[in-house]
């Protein structure tokens, strides 16, 4: 089994009002240097490997990523293989 | 009417959609088209005129609103519909399955106030020269109904350049005198955009609820002009209530 950690967020050009509440949230527990927050999705996938080759996985995690795990208008997304 | 046939309305429904019992009664007991329920896992619908996606929260608005929806079996069939050139109309989550499936440009985001908005509001035509608006005057003023938390509307700056030039840009939010501004916009979509079309016309996506205001008991009856543009397009009738 292979477990993928992806994470999605907004693109940088997009405005991540979330993220802006975390972050005047901040100084109200006491800490005044968080700087910027961004507020993305964590998503873990386990995948069979089968006979597929080690490309063949990363072209299949790029496309899940591309067509159904992030919206790439609005979003950018990065996965590690654990 | 009753030697004339009546168009025929075709209503998606996805889990999550709630919207189409609200559709049904404004189309058919309202305005006397037949309407059609037609369920997501269907792969096809025969004798349809228009499509209909309606609002809601299809699949729970997980991941994305509209972002599984896209792959229900019925969506092939939507797709080859608009590219025969046939009228789909998608209100609020309808408006979010077609962004997604790419029929039409641009993306939503989570509303700039954060907050679910459920209030009457505004819109401005800025094109009645659709099919979905040919029964209303550019500069109407349309009073209706918006429940969203996703109704922020995204496009790049090359994406909304053509859109204006392309005239798909169909509602705006404004002022109940039209005036378009910050102020009037209630979730920060860029250019106040309420609605665009795709550039064949034949496609639009709004996020208010049309079908939430054809009778005045309910506040507003602005709604019947774009219904009525639609049936005026499929059938000829200029005046068909």
């Amino acid at each position: 089994m292979i477990k993928v950690n992806v994470y999605v967020t907004l693109k940088k050009e997009i405005l991540d009002t979330q993220g802006l509440v975390i972050k005047n949230a901040i100084p109200q527990i006491g800490f005044n240097n968080v700087e910027n927050v961004r507020f993305g999705k964590f998503i873990q996938l386990e995948i069979e490997q089968r006979s597929k080759s080690e490309e063949d996985i990363k072209k299949e995690i790029e496309y899940l990523c591309d067509r159904l795990l992030s919206n790439p208008i609005i979003e950018d997304f990065k996965y590690e293989i654990l | 009417m009753e030697n004339i046939k009546k168009p025929v309305f075709g209503i998606i429904v996805f889990p999550g959609t709630n919207c189409e019992f609200d559709c049904y009664h404004a189309l058919q007991n309202i305005l006397g088209a037949e309407c059609k329920f037609i369920w997501h896992n269907d792969k096809s619908a025969a004798g349809i005129d228009a499509i209909v996606l309606p609002g809601g929260f299809s699949y729970g608005d997980y991941l994305r609103s509209g972002a599984v929806a896209k792959f229900s079996p019925i969506m092939e069939y939507v797709r080859k519909f608009a590219d025969r050139g046939k009228l789909i109309i998608g209100i609020c989550n309808g408006f979010q399955i077609l962004l997604e499936q790419g029929m039409l440009p641009g993306a939503m985001l989570r509303n700039n106030t954060l907050k679910f908005i459920c209030k009457f509001i505004h819109t401005r035509v800025e094109n009645s020269r659709t099919p979905f608006t040919c029964n209303l005057e550019k500069g109407h003023i349309i009073k209706i109904p918006i429940r969203h938390n996703e109704g922020n509307y995204y496009i790049n700056e090359k994406g909304l350049a053509e859109l204006e030039k392309n005239n798909q840009i169909i509602l705006r939010y404004c002022s109940k005198d039209g005036v378009v501004s910050d102020e009037h916009n209630p979730n920060g979509a860029i250019g106040s955009i309420a609605g665009i079309c795709n550039k064949e016309m034949n496609v639009f996506g709004l996020m208010p609820h049309p079908e939430a205001c054809c009778e005045n008991i309910l506040g507003s009856n602005d709604g019947i002009g774009i219904f009525c543009s639609m049936i005026r397009s499929i059938t000829g009738i200029r005046k068909w209530m």
